[in-house]
């Protein structure tokens, strides 16, 4: 993922025209859990799903060829896709969930775009669901999922009622690459098209971005020799 | 901008750089296959002369063995122009791993698929499309571009043929379950009498012999065979009897767009390892890339690469669209081969020094490319089938 990002001039936001879009590495691990648990026949059906122009259905397609069973576009363009953010999707995808009596809802824990990590945990308030949020392992037992998380201090086992929503960590699993007869296979698949408003979502954001400024350069170092001398520099520059 | 998406808005020519959806996924996904999990063993694979049985066995995995298959067959059911993209996007990592891929679907399925009764299909198209890799046998130790006046005889025994003589230059051979191997019924009938066979690995008196120790494609397995007393039965014999001479030339017209889509990967491949170096190497106070005499290279070669990959492109879809297209595929082979040669050449002397170890990998594809001018027709063959058509162009 080695792309040079840069600062629009105007401060608003960072360039993404004719920056290559493709699907968020952590929303990978959660397809491809999603299709070994279909594969395990714990569930039924996988749908894939995004929110975003209209390039996005070249991601949903990808999400078929891995083995989802059918996608669903929601488009978002423009000032709305701008301004889009996590609450708002949140409440898309808690819109989809009931519609579609979905008994899980399986999201990569955050973009790596904007380092969020809010829709899941959004979405399991917004439905009132329980959330088993950074797996790392996922087991289902009836009907309760097991899910054992990687948090600062280890890993936390939890058992949770579904309907849930889950968040994919990196450990998770290692996505498969989507093979040529899986992609011809995915051509007949159905990709849905809606809107937010038809989901009865509204678009408004609650955050306003004021600016968006680049790191500022790192300034050089200084080396010295001793350690007396390295408490003289914190003291000389009021660090300590 | 895919095909559909032209054809929706009316653009009814659009730049041969236009890809059909699925053929954009299928380059896509095969690209980041290469990069992400053939690229590792490369070097290996080069250094022991040896493929390793994990990455052809995830070639299978990824249906790339069986592009034109059909799914009944476990074949992926695309198009020629799709197995194009895949061997381009696998020679850019490896062009052994890339000729392997290129002979099973461009030379082996396609003799299977227009040539087999429905037994040979039954029998051999789903194990080519899921575990089995083929060879393709014509060339002898006295026969190369004269490939015709090959010596491997084949004597009708009732329902049967024996068959002797020996073949050369045999790629995939350590890999192979299956040989198509020409052999002449009648040597009195000149190259009428050549005759397509299906050999099965484990057919008795079938010698594979030590493969050769070669500059580049190392990873390929290129041996020798010989054929000593073997039985074939008749029912082995793929179309026609004394028609394979007809088959050959017709396959390695389709084969040879195939190479050309193989040197073309390689020299796009090895571009893209050398001109971010220069973007990073400073000397004199700015980056190399920066003075006006590597600029002028770089631009030259860029347009040598675009114009080979345009002729490779246009002879596929030639094909596709059932024209003529055989002087557009020899135009294709010959020019990449030249520009693979050329580009390799240049990136070694761009990236100086370490251009020239071991620790880079722009030597490989330097001794890659060379074959590319030889194998599958060299390039005098080329020029002089091209001259033919040019010559009946002028006919009236």
């Amino acid at each position: 993922y080695i792309v040079t990002i840069r600062v629009k001039p105007d401060h608003s936001g960072v360039v993404t025209d004719g920056v290559k879009h493709s699907m968020n590495p952590f929303c990978e691990i959660a397809v491809e859990e999603a299709v070994k648990l279909k594969e395990k026949k714990f569930i039924k059906e996988v749908v894939a799903v995004s929110c975003g122009p209209t390039q996005v259905t070249e991601t949903i397609r990808t999400a078929l060829a891995m083995g989802c069973d059918r996608g669903i576009h929601v488009e978002v363009s423009g000032k709305d896709y701008e301004a889009m953010g996590p609450l708002q999707i949140a409440k898309i995808f808690a819109a989809l969930a009931k519609k579609e009596e979905a008994s899980l809802v399986i999201l990569g824990k955050q973009a790596i775009d904007d380092d969020c990590n809010q829709t899941g945990q959004m979405t399991a308030a917004l439905l009132d669901w329980p959330q088993g949020t950074f797996a790392s392992e996922v087991t289902i037992d009836g009907e309760k999922v097991k899910v054992v998380r990687e948090i600062d201090g280890g890993l936390e086992t939890i058992k949770i009622s579904m309907p849930a929503v889950l968040t994919a960590d990196l450990r998770l699993n290692t996505p498969r690459y989507a093979t040529l007869p899986n992609i011809m296979k995915a051509k007949k698949k159905k990709i849905a098209n809606m809107k937010p408003a038809d989901l009865g979502v509204d678009m408004v954001s609650r955050v306003e971005v004021l600016r968006v400024d680049e790191p500022p350069t790192r300034l050089a170092g200084v080396k010295v020799e001793t350690v007396d001398d390295l408490v003289a520099k914190l003291k000389a520059n009021g660090t300590i | 901008m895919s095909a559909e998406q032209a054809a929706a808005l009316g653009v009814s020519y659009p730049p041969l750089q236009t890809y059909s959806e699925e053929e954009g996924m299928m380059r896509d996904a095969v690209n980041k296959f290469a990069q992400e999990r053939l690229a590792p063993f490369v070097s290996k694979m080069d250094e022991n002369s040896l493929m390793d049985p994990e990455v052809i066995k995830s070639l299978f995995e990824q249906g790339l063995m069986g592009i034109e298959i059909d799914p009944e067959y476990g074949g992926t059911g695309s198009t020629f122009f799709s197995s194009i993209l895949v061997i381009e996007e696998l020679a850019k990592v490896d062009a052994s791993v890339a000729v392997l891929c290129d002979i099973q679907n461009t030379l082996i399925n396609t003799l299977f698929t227009k040539l087999g009764t429905a037994a040979q299909k039954e029998r051999y198209l789903s194990r080519l499309s899921t575990d089995m890799v083929g060879s393709f046998c014509l060339s002898e130790a006295e026969s190369g571009s004269d490939a015709f006046s090959l010596k491997t005889r084949a004597d009708k025994h009732g329902d049967y043929y024996v068959i002797n003589g020996s073949k050369m230059w045999i790629s995939n051979a350590e890999q192979a379950g299956v040989f198509l191997v020409m052999a002449n019924v009648d040597p009195s009938a000149g190259h009428r009498g050549i005759t397509c066979f299906i050999v099965d690995r484990d057919t008795e008196g079938l010698q594979i012999g030590k493969k050769e120790n070669k500059l580049g494609l190392r990873a390929s397995s290129t041996c020798p065979l010989n054929l000593d007393n073997i039985k074939v039965p008749e029912k082995n014999v793929l179309g026609q009897i004394g028609h394979g001479y007809k088959y050959a030339i017709g396959m390695l017209n389709e084969g040879r767009i195939g190479i050309a889509a193989q040197m073309l990967g390689l020299a796009q491949g090895c571009f893209d390892q050398a001109v971010p170096y220069t973007r990073q190497r400073v000397q004199f106070g700015k980056r190399i890339f920066d003075f006006q005499a590597m600029q002028h290279q770089i631009a030259h070669v860029a347009t040598q690469i675009e114009a080979a990959r345009l002729l490779t492109y246009n002879a596929a879809r030639l094909k596709e669209a059932g024209r003529p297209f055989i002087k557009e595929a020899c135009m294709a082979k010959y020019f990449t081969s030249e520009v693979a040669t050329l580009t390799t050449s240049k990136c070694i002397e761009w990236m100086g020094g370490v251009g020239f170890t071991k620790d880079y990998p722009v030597e490989k594809y330097y001794r890659d490319c060379k074959i590319g001018t030889i194998y599958e027709g060299t390039t005098n063959i080329q020029l002089s089938t091209m001259a033919k058509f040019i010559d009946k162009e002028y006919d009236h």
